[in-house]
Protein backbone atom coordinates (compact mmCIF):
# COMPACT_ATOMS: atom_id res chain seq x y z
CA UNK A 1 0.00 0.00 0.00
CA UNK A 2 1.31 3.44 -0.82
CA UNK A 3 1.14 6.27 1.19
CA UNK A 4 1.42 10.09 1.28
CA UNK A 5 2.71 11.51 4.57
CA UNK A 6 2.71 15.46 5.21
CA UNK A 7 4.54 17.31 8.05
CA UNK A 8 4.43 20.44 9.87
CA UNK A 9 6.30 22.43 12.18
CA UNK A 10 8.94 20.38 14.48
CA UNK A 11 8.08 17.26 12.48
CA UNK A 12 9.18 18.90 9.19
CA UNK A 13 12.08 20.35 10.92
CA UNK A 14 13.38 16.68 12.29
CA UNK A 15 12.49 15.05 9.28
CA UNK A 16 13.98 17.39 7.17
CA UNK A 17 11.14 17.52 4.43
CA UNK A 18 7.60 18.49 4.15
CA UNK A 19 6.48 14.80 3.35
CA UNK A 20 7.24 11.57 1.53
CA UNK A 21 5.77 8.67 -0.15
CA UNK A 22 6.05 5.40 1.58
CA UNK A 23 5.07 1.83 0.69
CA UNK A 24 3.51 0.30 4.17
CA UNK A 25 1.53 -2.75 5.98
CA UNK A 26 0.60 -0.51 8.18
CA UNK A 27 -3.05 -0.99 9.57
CA UNK A 28 -3.52 2.14 10.95
CA UNK A 29 -2.44 5.72 11.10
CA UNK A 30 -0.90 4.40 14.64
CA UNK A 31 1.40 2.45 13.16
CA UNK A 32 2.44 4.62 10.00
CA UNK A 33 3.16 7.22 12.81
CA UNK A 34 5.20 4.80 14.95
CA UNK A 35 7.22 3.81 11.78
CA UNK A 36 8.03 7.61 10.84
CA UNK A 37 9.25 8.29 14.43
CA UNK A 38 11.76 5.38 14.04
CA UNK A 39 13.21 6.71 10.73
CA UNK A 40 12.68 10.36 11.69
CA UNK A 41 13.34 10.59 15.66
CA UNK A 42 10.24 12.36 16.09
CA UNK A 43 10.19 13.96 19.44
CA UNK A 44 6.46 14.44 19.85
CA UNK A 45 4.44 11.37 21.01
CA UNK A 46 1.10 10.04 19.64
CA UNK A 47 -0.63 10.94 21.87
CA UNK A 48 0.32 14.79 21.60
CA UNK A 49 -0.90 14.97 18.02
CA UNK A 50 -4.15 14.52 15.85
CA UNK A 51 -4.57 12.81 12.48
CA UNK A 52 -5.85 14.10 9.56
CA UNK A 53 -6.91 11.74 6.51
CA UNK A 54 -7.13 12.70 3.42
CA UNK A 55 -8.06 16.57 4.50
CA UNK A 56 -9.92 15.77 7.20
CA UNK A 57 -9.18 15.17 11.31
CA UNK A 58 -9.63 11.51 11.57
CA UNK A 59 -9.70 8.24 14.38
CA UNK A 60 -6.11 6.80 14.74
CA UNK A 61 -7.19 3.65 14.34
CA UNK A 62 -9.47 4.59 10.64
CA UNK A 63 -8.25 1.46 7.96
CA UNK A 64 -6.00 3.10 6.30
CA UNK A 65 -6.76 2.35 1.96
CA UNK A 66 -4.12 3.24 -0.98
CA UNK A 67 -3.34 6.33 -1.96
CA UNK A 68 -4.49 7.67 1.37
CA UNK A 69 -2.46 11.23 2.26
CA UNK A 70 -1.73 11.35 6.40
CA UNK A 71 -1.12 14.18 7.95
CA UNK A 72 0.71 14.17 11.79
CA UNK A 73 -0.84 17.37 13.51
CA UNK A 74 1.30 18.37 16.35
CA UNK A 75 -0.69 20.58 18.73
CA UNK A 76 -1.69 24.40 16.96
CA UNK A 77 -0.08 27.83 17.92
CA UNK A 78 -1.99 30.10 15.30
CA UNK A 79 -2.72 33.44 16.70
CA UNK B 1 -18.20 39.43 3.10
CA UNK B 2 -18.20 36.69 5.73
CA UNK B 3 -15.43 33.98 5.49
CA UNK B 4 -12.00 32.80 7.07
CA UNK B 5 -8.92 32.75 4.60
CA UNK B 6 -5.22 32.39 4.97
CA UNK B 7 -2.40 34.62 3.07
CA UNK B 8 0.85 34.72 2.03
CA UNK B 9 1.21 38.38 1.80
CA UNK B 10 0.42 40.76 3.94
CA UNK B 11 -3.49 41.58 5.54
CA UNK B 12 -5.04 44.68 4.04
CA UNK B 13 -6.67 46.02 6.85
CA UNK B 14 -8.20 48.62 5.37
CA UNK B 15 -9.90 46.65 2.35
CA UNK B 16 -11.29 43.99 5.25
CA UNK B 17 -12.69 46.60 7.19
CA UNK B 18 -14.83 47.74 4.63
CA UNK B 19 -15.92 44.47 3.82
CA UNK B 20 -17.58 44.74 7.00
CA UNK B 21 -20.32 47.03 6.19
CA UNK B 22 -24.03 46.47 5.78
CA UNK B 23 -26.75 49.06 6.43
CA UNK B 24 -28.33 46.55 9.44
CA UNK B 25 -25.19 47.37 11.26
CA UNK B 26 -24.15 49.60 14.14
CA UNK B 27 -21.40 48.11 15.73
CA UNK B 28 -18.11 46.66 14.39
CA UNK B 29 -15.33 45.12 16.33
CA UNK B 30 -11.80 44.03 15.06
CA UNK B 31 -9.09 41.77 16.64
CA UNK B 32 -5.40 42.60 15.02
CA UNK B 33 -2.73 40.18 16.25
CA UNK B 34 0.37 41.46 15.58
CA UNK B 35 3.89 39.81 15.89
CA UNK B 36 5.48 41.09 19.24
CA UNK B 37 9.32 41.06 19.49
CA UNK B 38 9.15 38.71 22.68
CA UNK B 39 7.59 35.94 24.13
CA UNK B 40 7.99 34.00 27.41
CA UNK B 41 11.19 35.88 28.69
CA UNK B 42 13.00 36.00 25.20
CA UNK B 43 13.23 38.39 22.91
CA UNK B 44 12.16 37.59 19.23
CA UNK B 45 12.96 38.91 15.74
CA UNK B 46 11.08 37.45 13.70
CA UNK B 47 8.18 34.43 13.49
CA UNK B 48 7.25 32.17 10.83
CA UNK B 49 3.38 30.50 10.10
CA UNK B 50 2.71 27.05 8.57
CA UNK B 51 -0.48 25.93 7.88
CA UNK B 52 -2.08 22.71 6.47
CA UNK B 53 -3.78 24.79 3.95
CA UNK B 54 -6.84 22.14 3.36
CA UNK B 55 -7.90 21.69 6.95
CA UNK B 56 -7.16 24.91 8.24
CA UNK B 57 -9.59 26.37 5.52
CA UNK B 58 -12.34 23.71 6.58
CA UNK B 59 -11.84 24.40 10.11
CA UNK B 60 -11.72 28.27 9.66
CA UNK B 61 -15.38 28.06 7.76
CA UNK B 62 -16.75 25.84 10.42
CA UNK B 63 -15.97 28.50 13.22
CA UNK B 64 -17.41 31.05 10.96
CA UNK B 65 -20.79 29.18 10.34
CA UNK B 66 -20.84 28.94 14.78
CA UNK B 67 -20.32 32.28 14.87
CA UNK B 68 -22.98 33.03 12.70
CA UNK B 69 -25.69 30.46 14.26
CA UNK B 70 -24.58 31.44 18.00
CA UNK B 71 -24.36 35.21 17.58
CA UNK B 72 -26.78 38.09 16.15
CA UNK B 73 -23.87 38.60 13.51
CA UNK B 74 -24.11 40.65 10.00
CA UNK B 75 -20.33 40.40 8.52
CA UNK B 76 -17.73 37.69 9.92
CA UNK B 77 -14.22 37.81 8.65
CA UNK B 78 -11.07 36.11 9.77
CA UNK B 79 -7.50 36.20 7.67
CA UNK B 80 -4.31 34.50 9.01
CA UNK B 81 -1.16 34.73 7.78
CA UNK B 82 1.16 32.48 6.62
CA UNK B 83 5.23 32.85 5.73
CA UNK B 84 7.33 34.88 7.47
CA UNK B 85 6.97 38.04 9.51
CA UNK B 86 8.60 40.84 10.70
CA UNK B 87 8.04 42.29 14.66
CA UNK B 88 4.59 44.55 13.95
CA UNK B 89 3.19 43.18 11.25
CA UNK B 90 0.18 42.11 11.08
CA UNK B 91 -0.38 37.98 11.88
CA UNK B 92 -4.40 37.69 12.26
CA UNK B 93 -6.90 39.79 11.38
CA UNK B 94 -11.01 39.11 12.83
CA UNK B 95 -13.69 41.43 11.92
CA UNK B 96 -17.47 41.23 12.97
CA UNK B 97 -20.22 43.65 12.28
CA UNK B 98 -23.62 43.11 14.03
CA UNK B 99 -26.70 45.12 14.80
CA UNK B 100 -25.56 45.97 18.37
CA UNK B 101 -22.14 46.01 19.91
CA UNK B 102 -22.61 42.89 22.59
CA UNK B 103 -22.97 40.35 19.96
CA UNK B 104 -19.98 41.66 17.96
CA UNK B 105 -17.54 41.69 20.71
CA UNK B 106 -18.46 38.10 21.74
CA UNK B 107 -18.46 37.07 18.33
CA UNK B 108 -14.93 38.25 17.51
CA UNK B 109 -13.73 36.96 20.63
CA UNK B 110 -15.12 33.41 20.38
CA UNK B 111 -13.35 33.82 16.51
CA UNK B 112 -9.65 34.51 17.85
CA UNK B 113 -9.99 31.88 20.61
CA UNK B 114 -11.56 28.68 18.53
CA UNK B 115 -8.56 29.63 15.72
CA UNK B 116 -5.56 29.63 18.29
CA UNK B 117 -7.20 26.53 19.33
CA UNK B 118 -8.39 24.61 16.37
CA UNK B 119 -7.33 25.56 13.10
CA UNK B 120 -3.97 23.80 12.02
CA UNK B 121 -1.62 26.53 11.96
CA UNK B 122 1.60 26.58 14.01
CA UNK B 123 4.22 29.58 14.50
CA UNK B 124 8.05 29.42 15.21
CA UNK B 125 9.42 31.82 17.16
CA UNK B 126 13.36 33.17 15.97
CA UNK B 127 14.49 34.44 18.76
CA UNK B 128 17.53 37.22 18.56
CA UNK B 129 20.04 34.93 20.22
CA UNK B 130 19.73 32.33 16.87
CA UNK B 131 17.88 29.83 18.32
CA UNK B 132 14.06 29.10 17.14
CA UNK B 133 11.47 27.32 18.33
CA UNK B 134 7.65 25.61 17.29
CA UNK B 135 5.19 26.92 20.18
CA UNK B 136 2.39 24.81 21.72
CA UNK B 137 -0.77 26.23 22.10
CA UNK B 138 0.31 27.23 25.92
CA UNK B 139 3.46 29.10 24.07
CA UNK B 140 6.01 26.85 25.80
CA UNK B 141 7.64 25.17 22.83
CA UNK B 142 7.92 22.11 21.68
CA UNK B 143 11.03 21.56 21.11
CA UNK B 144 13.94 23.67 22.61
CA UNK B 145 16.98 25.15 20.64
CA UNK B 146 16.26 23.87 17.04
CA UNK B 147 18.06 26.01 14.37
Amino acid sequence: MKLRLLYFASLRDQAGRDGEEIETTAATATDVYRQARDRHGFALAEDRLRVAINGQFADWKQALADGDEIVFLPPVSGG
Amino acid sequence: MTGFSLSTVAIDAAQLESSLSSAASGACVIFCGWVRDHNQGRSVRQLDYQAFAPLANAEGAGIITEVCERFAVERVVCVHRTGELAIGELAVWVGVSAAHREAAFDACRYVIEEVKRRVPIWKNEHYTDGESGWLHPDSTPVSAGAK
